[in-house]
């Protein structure tokens, strides 16, 4: 699966206090949550991010709290896929979970300029910058993962999962 | 080859009688919770799996810690969806206002976990029952949902790494700061997917009170899991706990770790963590004279008995600093009943402190104690990224207990021998 969007570079070490604020955790709907998305970070990044963007990010995207409304508020920006040097542990759970395509790629950040455009490519992790015409090579999405994103998130895995047994 | 603590827990958990670093894991959970934040989520993806019932009503738990007493008609909302949920279930642990505490401290001292078992939360911060020799970790609310549902949990087997601390424990510096200093020292992602195994002759002399603030800061190092070997302290804390029979389980002589750190505590300080990284750690001599807007002493990390006991030895006979403000949240009930019992609470009441009952409260800027701009708190939390407290310009200096207190009398950052020493007759 290839996904293509315009990059949006991003820091090292952004924590889910800043994607998404406890203060507005009072709703799971992430069309809701994309309102106050990033807004300790830089509140004018939603206003830049269109529908398809790709985020770069450098280490340890999501450290923190275990909140599942981080990925699912960047979600709710409409980002189509996520390239980060690192992401931490449970923001990387959370975003196979909800559905958003993460790929950890260490050349993408640094190299990518804001607004340049992107191919990503899920199974292989390499990223395409068609603006300079250069190739990042990427860590492979485990395929286990990758069957996640294809039922559309975990419910959908373990709706699968429990219809097998059942037959 | 040996097997590292961590790695015997999954193993037997996925019916294994050996795993490796880095293999994908289908592994058998024996408690999960979420609490008020992360459960309405959890449920709203249980139902959408399409499964009737939990997969044993009495391996699951709800508590209510974050948002409550409810602070507004949103979380009163989010709260009534889990009631709701509970009721209809039939679920036996739930905690609600008034029974309930912080999750990570209630449900230990209620004996939900125990050695060598899995043990998983909808909080980052479930790590910290690692102390007792468990594997916990922290995971979003549809994993919480799927293994609700399925009472298992998908998982990669982390690498370990080892932490060994050697020397005698001095005063005023607390598991606290060793677990601090250690995310100073290996950064914020040092530990990033792997496990914590922290150990040594020096940790035998901490209580389980400290140990858990240890753990309990494993993810701020990015870590799975934060773990350490059962010995006669955990088994005498545990043992009168424990609602099912366990078996304690020890790493092999021969386990292989990623990489192994030494650390002599004798030499150590008391240390801050200053904005906006748990990462920034420095000797609170260093960061000495900050003005202080507000002092927390609460939360999962440190807002058990031995924490309120080391404040109140600073707290004693002294009054907060008229321009300082200072918060003290017992993380339990018990906790709260046992430092009224203590005569803890009427110290804090005659230094001016408010007390609050048992909650999350100001540690995620939600409600209670919120900063404004600008503003500086010393908190014995375990984050201190930007708006974590409140507005995005306010500050947060994480610490032990006595540091927290110690600032609260003095209005500013100092080392608890600079407040203590002052009263202490020549
Ligand atoms: S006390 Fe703070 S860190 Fe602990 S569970 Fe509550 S909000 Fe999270």
């Amino acid at each position: 699966m290839t996904i293509r969007g315009q990059a949006h570079i991003l820091g090292h070490h952004i924590d889910t206090d800043v994607i998404i604020p406890a203060r507005y955790l009072l709703t799971s709907d992430p069309a809701e949550l994309a309102r106050y998305v990033f807004e300790d970070l830089d509140p004018a990044l939603r206003q830049r991010v269109r529908p398809g963007d790709i985020l770069v990010a450098g280490e340890n995207f999501g450290q923190g709290s275990s909140r599942e409304h981080a990925p699912l508020a960047i979600k709710g920006l409409g980002v189509s896929c996520m390239v980060a040097r690192s992401f931490a542990r449970i923001f990387y759970r959370n975003a196979f979970n909800v559905g958003l395509p993460i790929v950890e790629c260490q050349d993408a950040h640094g190299h990518t300029s804001e607004g340049d455009a992107l191919e990503v490519d899920l199974a292989t992790g390499q990223v395409t910058n068609v603006t300079r015409g250069e190739v990042y090579a990427g860590t492979p999405v485990p395929e286990f993962m990758q069957r996640l994103l294809a039922s559309g998130g975990l419910v959908g895995y373990v709706r699968a999962e429990l219809a097998r047994k059942r037959t | 080859m040996g097997m590292t603590l961590t790695e015997k827990i999954l193993a037997v958990h996925s019916g294994q009688r050996e795993v490796r670093p880095g293999d994908l894991i289908d592994c058998r959970v024996d408690f999960l919770f979420a609490n008020d934040i992360t459960a309405p989520m959890a449920i709203k993806e249980f139902e959408k799996m399409g499964v009737e019932n939990v997969f044993d009503p009495d391996r699951v738990a709800f508590v209510f810690d974050h948002y409550v007493p409810n602070k507004d008609i949103a979380s009163a909302q989010q709260c009534k969806i889990t009631r709701e949920f509970v009721s209809a279930h039939h679920l036996p642990h739930f905690y609600d206002i008034g029974r309930s505490g912080i999750a990570h401290v209630l449900l230990a001292e209620l004996g939900f976990v125990a050695p060598g078992e899995v043990f998983v939360g909808a909080d980052s911060h479930t790590c910290n029952h690692g102390a007792l020799g468990a594997f916990a970790t922290g995971v979003g609310s549809s994993d919480l949902a799927a293994a609700m549902a399925l009472g298992r949990l998908w998982l990669r087997v982390p690498e370990s790494t080892k932490f060994v601390f050697t020397g005698q424990m001095r005063r005023w510096v607390t598991g606290k700061d060793l677990i601090l200093k250690v995310i100073g020292d290996i950064g914020v992602d040092g530990a990033r997917y792997g496990a914590m195994e922290f150990s040594g002759d020096a940790l035998t002399q901490l209580t389980m009170d400290e140990r858990f603030s240890i753990t309990n800061m494993a993810v701020e190092a990015g870590a799975k899991n934060g773990i350490m070997e059962p010995d006669d302290v955990t088994l005498a804390w545990v043992t009168p706990r424990a609602r099912r029979p366990f078996a304690v389980v020890r790493s092999d002589p021969d386990a292989r770790y990623a990489d192994v750190h030494e650390y002599d505590v004798s030499s150590m300080e008391p240390v801050v963590s200053v904005p906006s990284s748990p990462g920034n750690v420095m000797p609170v001599r260093e960061a000495a004279g900050v003005k202080v807007d507000q002092c927390f002493i609460g939360t999962c990390t440190n807002g058990r008995i031995g924490d309120l006991r080391d404040a109140a030895k600073v707290l004693a006979g002294r009054t907060v600093h008229p321009q300082t403000r200072l918060l003290v949240i017992p993380a339990t009930p018990a906790i709260y009943r046992q430092a009224l019992e203590e005569g803890l609470v009427q110290i804090f009441l005659d230094a001016g402190a408010a007390i609050s009952t048992s909650t999350c409260g100001p540690c995620i800027g939600g409600h209670m104690g919120v900063l404004a701009e600008g503003e500086v708190c010393v908190s014995t939390s375990s984050r201190n990224f930007v708006g974590r407290m409140g507005h995005r310009s306010s500050k947060v200096y994480l610490s032990n207990a006595a540091v927290a207190a110690a600032a609260a009398v003095a209005g500013k950052l100092v080392h608890p021998d600079e407040v203590v020493r002052d009263m202490v007759p020549a």
